[in-house]
């Protein structure tokens, strides 16, 4: 769920700096790349959230299917604990701000994620530690514009274009479709620095909880590798409910 | 001193079949004893040989960050370094990277090294200008695990010196084939300024190779290491395959000390009136010793001999077409290619000769002793003592 929580965190985008560009490039529409994000921070984001949700993950061989309960606050904390397979079980996460533990029950041991090793896929699935962790929000990192609309599975969506405005960031170049009507993204793709397409998402199953929309599935896709890539289900989101402080700290891990 | 070797050569002469038991078997050891060090001396040459041709040259400033045990390392060991200040040395910069053949996903080391460098073998002088894709040169092994062959195009995923994802395509233009697998399996090899300039990291490099010896040194970020320190895997390694290697030829030698230990205990119990009839002729107990152990060590000599005959064709035969020890030998690294070239120092020759030659002679020594016990008329009655 930290995915999810990250990625909407990110369509904020400021709105005096994109308006006048947006403006110049599309006279006449209606929104700009800023509203538009705002409207989707507005559906996707809440204070807190209590998730569960399952992870499956497409290998050569085999599907594997991950469940877990995530707790998360604002975009700097979350707590994350695998519920099934029995493998899996009991091991637990917890990001504070740019910093990431994880405990595992079969060493009873607390290890802190740094540097290279956030750059390593999260149990086998085609996301790396280092895509959740990212807290800041596209606005600070990327200009946004509207280049297009496009009409996919029958919803008519605006294409917004995110170009990096400042070096340290993981993809160069995002392109994201926005449901015109629900303020949802509907696919996301991100690029290298040489245009070449690195990865894919893909946000469906998009349903009304709690009077917003929400997608209660996520596909992730290395697009560079072979299979389906890796399914975020949501199966149970509560939004805004209150969280005991206990959770977000280290103590949690081995409780 | 004359007299004892000739009725010595003439006592062994007249043993016949056992003479010749025992010195087949101490040749054998001897052989065994040859090939097993001689194995060892031209692997560890060829090891030495090729560490130095294709991975450590004379020397290397290191990256402060550098650490080849852990290959995280790589993402910060790098550094600018002054090419004025170090001309003589050549330039590697290692980046982490993935390619991805046949949809996937391959975790590689990224080496970028000069074109027109020499030191090295790597053949980067062969990577040409390609349109809309990098030439990079590969290993035999990595070509084959990852399933390529010249001429193949793949996609390469790297991060520039900010962190930022970049990929482009680069294709195969040359696979080489070396015995050293840290060149090799997991690395994909390109011209230096293709990496510079794709990383943006110009003028940056994690090591610096000497093309000759220099003194042991620290220069800012950069550690010296000197060739004796890199070649110190090759040397462990090679000394563990010898102590085991030791294990076997002791045992050989020690069941070839026993026969002759056996067959000198044999003649000193049979060979009583013999022994009375030297002391009666006017030999000392000494001589007779000396006589009997040199008989001993004549066995050695013996051998020595027949290990000449046999040993001069065969291991020279050996040193020249190698020995094969199939194609998975040369997956297991550390300079072993797909063939050894044995090599045979005099210093091996003189010293696995003169291990048989003392052992023989000692092991033949001690029953011979029991001579100075013996009375001198019961030995000429032949009476048992």
């Amino acid at each position: 769920m930290i995915t999810t929580r990250n990625y909407t965190g990110k369509m904020k985008i400021n709105i005096l700096l994109f308006s006048f560009l947006f403006m110049w490039i599309m006279p006449g529409q209606a929104q700009d790349a800023q509203t538009i994000l705002d409207k989707v921070d507005k559906n996707m984001v809440s204070k807190t959230e209590i998730t569960e949700s399952e992870m499956v993950i497409r290998g050569k061989r085999n599907v594997q299917t991950i469940g877990s309960k995530s707790y998360t606050e604002g975009n700097k904390k979350s707590f994350t604990e695998y519920l099934y397979p029995e493998r899996e079980r009991g091991t637990k996460m917890l990001k504070l701000e740019d910093r990431l533990w994880i405990y595992s029950p079969s060493t009873d041991r607390t290890i802190q994620l740094s540097g290279h090793m956030l750059r390593q896929s999260v149990m086998g699935s085609d996301l790396s530690y280092e895509d959740m962790m990212e807290d800041r929000k596209l606005k600070d990192i990327y200009d946004a514009i509207i280049v297009g609309e496009e009409t996919i599975d029958e919803r008519k969506t605006w294409i917004l274009e995110l170009t990096a405005s400042v070096e340290d960031v993981s993809y160069y170049k995002r392109k994201i479709w926005v449901d015109q009507e629900r303020f949802i993204p509907l696919k996301e793709e991100l690029f290298a620095k040489s245009g070449q397409l690195l990865k894919k998402t893909t946000l469906s199953d998009i349903s009304q909880i709690d009077g917003r929309w929400y997608p209660k599935k996520i596909n992730f896709k290395d697009v560079l590798k072979s299979g389906n890539g890796t399914d975020f289900i949501i199966k149970k989101i509560q939004f805004n409910p209150t969280i005991p402080a206990y959770i977000f700290t280290k103590a949690s891990l081995k409780k | 001193m004359k007299l004892s070797f000739q009725l010595a050569f003439r006592n062994l002469m007249g043993a016949g079949l056992r003479t010749w038991l025992n010195v087949g078997i101490l040749t054998f050891t001897f052989l065994v004893i040859l090939f097993y060090n001689g194995l060892l001396d031209g692997w560890n040459l060829q090891a030495k040989r090729d560490a130095i041709n294709w991975e450590f040259g004379y020397g290397q400033f290191q990256h402060k960050n550098y650490d080849p045990y852990n290959p995280f390392s790589l993402q910060d060991a790098h550094g600018v370094f002054n090419i004025r200040n170090t001309s003589g040395l050549i330039p590697l910069l290692m980046r982490p990277a993935s390619i991805f053949p046949n949809g996937r996903m391959l975790s590689v080391t990224l080496k970028g090294l000069p074109k027109n460098q020499q030191l090295l073998k790597i053949p980067v002088d062969q990577l040409n200008e390609q349109v809309g894709a990098i030439p990079v040169a590969i290993g035999k092994r990595m070509a084959k695990t990852a399933k390529l062959s010249l001429g193949d195009e793949i996609s390469l995923r790297w991060r520039d010196k900010n962190g930022t994802f970049d990929a482009a395509n680069v294709k195969v233009d040359a696979i080489f084939n070396t015995t050293i697998n840290t060149v090799d399996q997991g690395q994909i090899w390109m011209r230096l300024a293709d990496l510079w300039r794709i990383t943006g990291m110009n003028n940056e490099a994690t090591l610096m190779i000497a093309d000759q010896p220099m003194p042991d040194t620290s220069y800012k970020d950069w550690n010296y290491v000197n060739q004796e320190k890199l070649l110190q895997n090759i040397n462990d390694v090679i000394e563990v395959e010898r102590a085991s290697a030791r294990v076997i030829y002791f045992i050989l030698l020690a069941i070839a000390l026993l026969a002759i230990f056996d067959t000198q205990v044999l003649s000193v119990f049979r060979r009583q009136k013999e022994i009375g009839t030297y002391i009666a002729l006017g030999m000392t107990k000494s001589d007779v010793i000396g006589l009997f152990t040199l008989e001993g060590s004549m066995y050695s000599l013996f051998s020595m001999l027949l290990g000449t005959l046999i040993g001069l064709p065969l291991f020279g035969y050996l040193s020249q077409k190698g020995i094969s020890f199939g194609a998975f030998t040369a997956d297991l690294g550390i300079g072993m290619g797909d063939r050894i070239y044995p090599s045979f120092s005099p210093s091996l020759l003189i010293s696995s000769a003169l291990i048989i030659i003392i052992s023989a002679t000692i092991v033949s020594f001690i029953p011979a002793r029991k001579i100075v016990t013996m009375n001198p008329i019961d030995a000429l009655r032949g009476k048992l003592q």
